[in-house]
């Protein structure tokens, strides 16, 4: 990947600084994970049953990841883990993991009273369903290797957009067109309810609130027309969806098959910001991360939800801090640096004097801190008011700032926030006006270099100072306690609140998940195998 | 632009008094800027389309200055057009709102001497709706555009239930605090969703019997007055509200319920 940089244009931060910051937050993920090892959740094990090949809906149109979850938690062999169950099933019947959910869904199955088989076997087995479906992933990420190598993509920044309507076959002809015009990355938004279901729905969806459902076959309709696209445009266009939520394993598995390119994954938003249980959500994470990091697919984190709820002026600090940190925990999930793009955003108050001066000193700051992270750049909504014109304004200013700090990926603002979602004609000014600037100011930035002591190293130093503090007493209290004490977008939650915490459960003795122990490395033999 | 010598006004335009149309640069030229986007590829044939758009409109002298491909089969215009058909401003109707405007130390003091407790306030962003942004610029002790929420208020008890909020749990947690105000934001609407939400909360708290027990209010930026008012509302406030005319409004309401 070509990472983008800010050529000469850079900041003296203190190395000892940085390195402290990173030393907390691996600590900060470190305890987390040692404090929830011993748990799985709901999710995890409907997404090892989709990882097996499982799909479709039983005749009351509920998903058979979640029929079959839900027998085993009925019969109390959930605890064991779901890819047990299926191996003894696959090798009793000689069917296929489908075979077995479609059998279960049917009532002519039922998983418990399966007869035991050696231990041994039985793991044989499940490891076997499970290289299967990592080789399927390792199918689609070479796919898009070769993709890329052959039609090549644009320089960074990557332009970002995304598409609305609630309509999968009209986001496909919106995507298609925003592609034309510039644009690198396309993001289907959902529907504002998706994150709080509890299963993910099935088939091609024409509906929803703000969006439309992230569904396997929505994945795969988009993805087949961009692919259409690159090739009439002799570029590789990316997509996104979302992984936050109730589902994040599972929609990671999905991205992983139908090739997403990026994927909004944040180890704590659905804690901030959908009140879903924190032990539930960084469980959930962990496995959606280890299949987004397989996959290839570049994960974004949420940060610059942080500013949209809290003032980006005095938030710099804990913007930082949640980077560390959401960095550390993708490193714990084995995704490389490459793939982490941790996000943030242009939202100081535009008519606070020296505005651009402070956004161009947190950007660099980012830009800095995390050198190998396509690090995403989030455009300002919270000052916009309908004054299209304004809003047009605001965002040439924020576009130069993302080209000129060397952003990786640059979601392009559109005139009309808080007025509707997005008109065709103005994903198009926006485009214009962020393909403009990128193209006018390229360079800009090796012929440019900060006064020392001055404003913008100043505000960068000091952030990082800031960032500093929280991570250490972060770490000092712990995770979970500095989310009960609102350190993170000042929002306040309990441990063993929220939703979703029905679904987390204690791993038994005999618990078993071949994809923890394949891709976490543990099994020797299968990490050899990835690497071929 | 203006001419040496040229004086606009006293041109033959000159409108009698009553009269106003929109304003280009000179007194009753009645320019109006548009944009839209026609599902047909650039050409000829999509510029007279566009120019008959602008007719439609009541535009005349209608002009097309951009005409930009998006991509194959899709042409955004600008256009400029004389709307020359005034508007008669002794005919308009306005919605005047029933509440007066005050400062918040007013609030406070009348609220203190009046009532002698502070306001109860139960606000929730209900439904699927995710966004807590306008619900929070009220509430919240920052604010909005520098103007404080009402929980910077003494004169206020506020209980932010945030986002996704079914309108069964407001409306128990309304109960249970013997809540003298609810407020519920709506941001996202799609099909309008957000008018069958918002008069679902009215018949769940007619079905509980607290409907006249609470001061209800809606806001949102699809939302106005008028059709808060028409949905069962008492009161509805629309994009650019600020936290004060939110708190000068249940003040007022409030106190007036209460008959104190």
């Amino acid at each position: 990947m070509n990472m983008n940089s800010p050529g000469r244009l850079r900041l003296n931060l203190d190395p000892d600084a940085i390195a402290a910051c990173h030393e907390s937050a691996q600590a900060i993920a470190e305890k987390v994970w040692k404090e929830l090892e011993g748990l799985s959740t709901v999710a995890v094990e409907r997404a090892v049953a989709r990882l097996f090949g499982i799909d479709g809906v039983d005749s009351a149109g509920s998903p058979l990841p979640n029929v079959v979850v839900d027998a085993l938690s009925r019969s109390g062999g959930l605890e064991d883990g779901v890819a047990i169950h299926l191996a003894k099933a696959c090798l009793e019947t000689g069917g296929e993991p489908q075979d077995v959910a479609e059998a279960v869904a049917g009532g002519r199955l039922d998983l418990a009273s399966i007869p035991d088989r050696s231990r041994q076997e039985a793991e044989a087995k499940a490891r076997e369903l499970a290289r299967r479906a990592i080789e399927r992933i390792l199918t689609r990420r070479r796919e898009r290797e070769e993709l890329i190598s052959r039609l090549g993509q644009s320089r960074q920044p990557w332009l970002y957009v995304i598409v609305a309507t609630g309509n999968i076959y009209e986001d496909v002809v919106q995507a298609r067109m925003a592609a034309s015009q510039g644009a690198d990355i396309i993001a289907v938004i959902r529907s504002t309810g998706q994150s709080l279901m509890d299963f993910v729905p099935y088939g091609p969806t024409t509906e929803g609130y703000g969006g439309t459902y992230a569904t396997q076959e929505n994945f795969r309709l988009m993805r087949k027309a961009l692919d259409e696209e690159s090739e009439k445009l002799g570029r590789y266009i990316r997509l996104v969806n979302y992984c936050s939520g109730l589902c994040m394993p599972e929609i990671a598995t999905m991205g992983a098959f139908e090739r997403l390119d990026v994927m909004l994954n944040d180890a704590m938003y659905g804690i901030l910001f959908r009140d879903i249980n924190m032990e539930r959500t960084l469980i959930d994470q962990r496995f959606s991360r280890m299949i987004n990091g397989l996959s290839g697919i570049i994960i974004n984190t949420g940060e610059d939800n942080y500013l949209t709820t809290v003032d980006a002026f005095h938030h710099g600090p804990q913007v930082l801090a949640s980077e560390f940190i959401n960095l550390h925990f993708a490193r714990m999930a084995g995704i490389p640096d490459e793939q982490i793009g941790l996000g943030h955003a242009f939202q100081i108050d535009p008519w606070l004097e020296s505005s651009l001066l402070y956004e161009i000193a947190m950007a660099l700051l980012v830009r800095q801190c995390f050198p190998s992270c396509p690090v995403k750049y989030m455009p300002p909504t919270v000052h916009k008011d309908g004054n299209i014109f304004f809003a047009h304004a605001l965002d040439t200013m924020y576009n130069l700032v993302a080209c000129l700090t060397g952003q990786s990926i640059h979601l392009v603002g559109m005139l009309t926030e808080a007025v509707h979602t997005p008109f065709l004609h103005d994903r198009f000014l926006s485009i214009q006006s962020a393909k403009y600037v990128r193209e006018a100011s390229r360079g800009l930035s090796d012929n440019l270099s900060l006064v020392p002591g001055e404003l913008v190293e100043k505000r960068a130093q000091s952030l990082l100072l800031s960032a500093k503090e929280v991570l250490e007493r972060v770490k000092h209290v712990g995770l979970f306690a500095a989310i009960e004490e609102g350190v993170f977008a000042g929002v306040k939650r309990d441990r063993h609140g929220g939703r979703g915490r029905e679904g987390v459960f204690k791993k038994s003795a005999r618990y078993f998940n071949p994809f923890d122990e394949i891709l976490s490395g543990r099994d020797r033999h299968s990490r050899e195998f990835l690497v071929e | 632009m203006m001419v040496d010598g040229a004086n606009p006004v006293t041109e033959k335009r000159q409108l009698s008094r009553g009269k106003i149309l929109p304003y280009g640069d000179r007194h009753g030229d009645g320019m109006v800027q548009v944009s839209f986007t026609l599902e047909l590829p650039d050409g000829p044939e999509a510029e007279e389309a566009g120019r008959q758009v602008m007719k439609l409109m009541g535009l005349t002298d209608a002009q097309i200055v951009a005409s930009e491909p998006l991509g194959p089969s899709f042409t955004f215009f600008v256009g400029y057009g004389k709307l020359l058909r005034p508007v008669d401003l002794d005919n308009l109707k306005v919605a005047k709102l029933p509440w007066e405007k005050l400062d918040p130390e007013t609030i406070n003091k009348m609220v203190r001497e009046r009532l002698g407790r502070p306001i109860v306030v139960v606000g929730a962003a209900t439904g699927t709706d995710a966004h807590t942004i306008g619900l929070d610029a009220i509430l919240n002790y920052k604010g909005y555009a520098g103007d404080h929420g009402l929980e910077a208020y003494s004169a206020f008890r506020v209980v932010n239930m945030g986002s996704q909020v079914e309108n069964r749990d407001l409306v128990a947690r309304a109960r249970e605090l013997r809540a003298d105000a609810v407020l519920v934001s709506q941001v996202v609407t799609q099909r309008n969703v957000h008018i069958s939400n918002l008069t679902a909360l009215v018949e769940l708290l007619e079905a509980e019997g607290l409907r006249d027990d609470v001061v209800l209010v809606c806001g949102g930026p699809r939302l106005s007055h008028a059709l808060a008012v028409e949905l069962g509302y008492d009161a509805g406030f629309g994009p650019g509200t600020k936290p004060s005319e939110v708190a000068s409004y249940l003040a007022q309401e409030v106190l007036k319920r209460k008959g104190v």
